[in-house]
């Protein structure tokens, strides 16, 4: 079949109203002239572009990359759905990329369904749908497959997106979170918490001086030049909701180790700490969207640091703390004042302190 | 200077550590059991869990967990009762964060938020003023909890609703004092204390001239102490200090914030609102006499307890609950029957376990499990 003779034939549609309503979500001409208006011209691939219901992928061109496909979905219901750093839609595309990064795959394709809560704008509509194109256009990725839906007033909150990826997997790539052993050292890429106290400012709860902006960023090529040069890798995973401490927990539970981390090498960023200090909030439990734990051998630990530190994502990168010989499932922490006390699962949310 | 870095130099803390176990050693020499030092203030046993600060003491110092915790004291009653107000349709209640957790008899803040009653966090008394401003239709309720540290805050607040005519705003008035909850700890048969930690915070309020009675009748060193790590540990050489010397006095480490003589301003303010209850009570610890504080006439209007009914019941404590004895220091937390197996973070018995400043929940999440120390 001709794709270039059914694109032609087909024409875009416009919206030419200032806010969705339910129309839009109905299957009808409405419902067209949103979904080409705002999301087919921002995403703009050949793929996408055929509007079947499917999005077709030649397996040969997959395995030639790779030997296994990596799969994985993520639903995003920030708010604000603007925030110094980013937006909803950036979040929605580096979020599922980084699950993609981190067991090596290299992302190549998303899918991009959309929950519109009726009444939203069509501008906030594009300026998301512009930045999810943008972000996905910058990292390499495609956005091939989506769906739209507009919900009554009141059933969802402005926006939700959820955004699957598919990946390839290179073959002889095996990160495992059982897999970190006594001896390893523990790595981050860069300072912890910018992200979830830029969105705790963004609420307007607390008017600072200097804003904080989230670090929200897609960490495959970072994590590509990282695993070249320290093949020995044992584990990744990015540190968003629960921050570092949960990702640790969940480590030496899932491998049955202890780990300890140094207080005086987490890094963390003056005006994050002084922001946590105030409000009574441990940075260890915040959300990250562009940092990763990287779990690595002694012996590739220089080599895994030179590598992360060349590329612009990892500057900052650093090691914070090792896995040891202790009570398996146990994360301590040894202070700045050399005590040593427990980092533990979060309970619940964190709430700021009283007096 | 940062503040931040300063007070948490490693070198300075290992110093000041080989102080105390070098004048712990020498005290000792009398001694058949260990020095017992009392944190009265929660924000101290916070910083203590935070830092590992009871793993690096000597055995012969031991840090006894006081009741300083506004959360943690609240009756589960005082929680129904906040309950029932905002379940009232039409009304928002403000509270500041940890005690949305707290467990009432049916149900906490927080569940009954999930059930759909409008329950807001806040971060002063003056946002809930605000959200009154905003909100001339709705009844706005501030859940008012703390020692003297929050009293100020919550008085100017309701003059402030006075000078601007503001009709939708009350209070529940949860305030308590620190002085009779020391006497309390003091009078009570099961303690032998030798010393002190006195509260920060309120200090900077209430100025350290109240706590004479401890050093003056009592004849125990009083220390008020700063919420760093070095703080917390220059205060603890000065309480040795003090007994080695054979003195019982109140001194002031935290003297860059707080005044010998209080905030005149801010008593003045508490003062012109609020007057002493009778009594008041205190979970775990049961009645103690002129101990909290209420409206006075004048400003009956803003309070909650009058403005709407409440079930006012007294409410006992779950029969296994034993957050009494750990508030007033006389069992350690894993010392309790159900610490960590009936009573943990996600399904607290007790209010100890709930706010962050309760020495369970510091304890469970610093410390460890089952009496295992981290260090």
């Amino acid at each position: 079949m001709n794709m270039d003779r059914v694109i032609r034939r087909r024409p875009r549609g416009k919206v030419h109203v200032p806010t969705v309503t339910l129309a839009h979500g109905g299957g009808g001409k409405a419902m067209k002239d949103l979904v080409d208006d705002v999301f087919i011209s921002a995403f703009n691939n050949p793929l996408l572009d055929t509007m079947e219901d499917q999005a077709r992928l030649p397996l040969d061109g997959l395995a030639t990359r790779g030997d296994r496909l990596a799969f994985t979905t993520d639903s995003y219901v920030v708010d604000p759905l603007i925030f110094p750093g980013g937006d909803i839609g950036k979040l929605a595309v580096c979020g599922t990329i980084n699950d993609l990064a981190v067991g090596g795959a290299i992302p190549l394709h998303l899918s991009c369904a959309v929950i519109v809560e009726e009444g939203v704008t069509i501008e906030l509509l594009r300026r998301i749908a512009q930045s999810v194109a943008q972000t996905a256009a910058k990292a390499g990725v495609q956005i091939v497959t989506g769906d739209t839906k507009v919900v009554q007033r009141g059933a969802c909150d402005k926006l939700f997106i959820t955004t699957t990826g598919l990946g390839v997997i290179p073959p002889g790539i095996d990160l495992a979170i059982g897999s970190a052993q006594v001896g390893d050292e523990v790595l981050v890429n860069g300072v912890l918490g910018d992200h979830g106290a830029a969105i705790l400012v963004a609420r307007g709860d607390m008017v600072l001086d200097t804003p904080i902006e989230s670090d929200c960023a897609p960490l495959h090529e970072l994590i590509a030049a990282l695993l070249a040069a320290a093949p020995g890798t044992r584990f990744i995973r990015d540190a968003t909701r629960g921050g570092v401490a949960t990702v640790l927990n969940e480590i030496a539970g899932a491998s049955g180790v202890a780990i300890e981390i140094d207080e005086r090498a987490t890094p963390i960023r003056d005006e994050v700490k002084g922001f946590c200090e105030i409000l009574g909030l441990d940075p260890l439990y915040l959300a990250n969207e562009g940092k990763v734990v990287i779990i690595v051998p002694a012996r590739e630990r220089d080599a895994a640091l030179l590598a992360m530190q060349e590329h612009p994502l990892g500057r900052g990168a650093v090691r914070i703390g090792r896995v040891l010989e202790g009570e398996a499932g146990r994360v301590t922490m040894r202070t700045a004042i050399g005590g040593r006390r427990i980092v533990d699962m979060l309970v619940g949310e964190q709430l700021p302190r009283i007096c | 200077m940062k503040f931040v870095d300063e007070f948490r130099d490693r070198q300075n803390a290992e110093a000041l550590v080989a102080e105390i176990a070098r004048l712990a050693a020498s005290i000792g020499i009398t001694r058949t059991r260990p020095l017992q030092i009392m944190e009265v203030c929660g924000g101290h046993t916070h910083s203590i869990f935070r830092y590992g600060i009871e793993g690096m003491l000597p055995a012969s110092v031991e840090l006894v967990h006081g009741p300083g915790c506004p959360v943690c004291v609240l009756p589960m009653g005082r929680i129904d009762d906040c309950v029932s107000i905002a379940e009232r349709p039409g009304v928002i209640v403000t509270t500041f964060g940890d005690a949305m957790r707290v467990p009432g008899s049916r149900k906490s803040l927080l569940q009954a938020r999930a059930e759909g009653a409008d329950i807001r966090m806040v971060y002063s008394p003056m946002d809930a003023l605000e959200l009154a401003r905003k909100n001339p239709s709705r009844e706005v309720v501030f859940f008012a909890i703390g020692f003297e540290t929050t009293m100020p805050a919550t008085a100017l607040t309701v003059l402030q609703a006075e000078a601007d005519g503001i009709a939708n705003f009350s209070v529940f008035c949860n305030h308590i004092t620190i002085v009779p909850t020391i006497k309390a700890i003091l009078d009570s048969p099961d303690l032998q204390l030798d010393g002190f930690l006195g509260p920060g915070h309120v200090s900077m309020v209430v100025g350290t001239t109240p706590y004479e009675f401890v050093s003056q009748f009592y004849r125990k060193p009083l220390v008020v102490a700063g919420f760093e790590p070095l703080d917390v540990l220059l205060s603890i050489v000065m309480v040795l200090r003090q007994i080695k010397e054979g003195r019982a006095e109140v001194e002031n480490q935290y003297s860059r914030i707080v005044p010998d003589e209080g905030n005149a301003a801010a008593l003045r303010a508490v003062a012109q609102v609020y007057e002493l209850r009778e009594f008041f009570e205190w979970r775990g610890l049961g009645s103690i006499d002129h101990s909290g504080i209420r409206f006075r006439e004048a400003y009956a209007r803003f309070d909650a307890e009058r403005r709407f009914t409440v079930p006012n019941a007294k409410i006992a404590d779950p029969k296994s609950c034993q957050c009494g004895e750990v508030l007033k220091g006389v069992l350690k937390p894993w010392q309790c029957k159900v610490f960590g197996s009936a009573c943990t973070p996600e399904a607290p018995l007790g209010a100890l376990m709930v706010s962050s400043e309760g020495a369970c929940a510091a304890y469970y999440q610093y410390g460890g499990r089952r009496g295992q120390d981290a260090a």
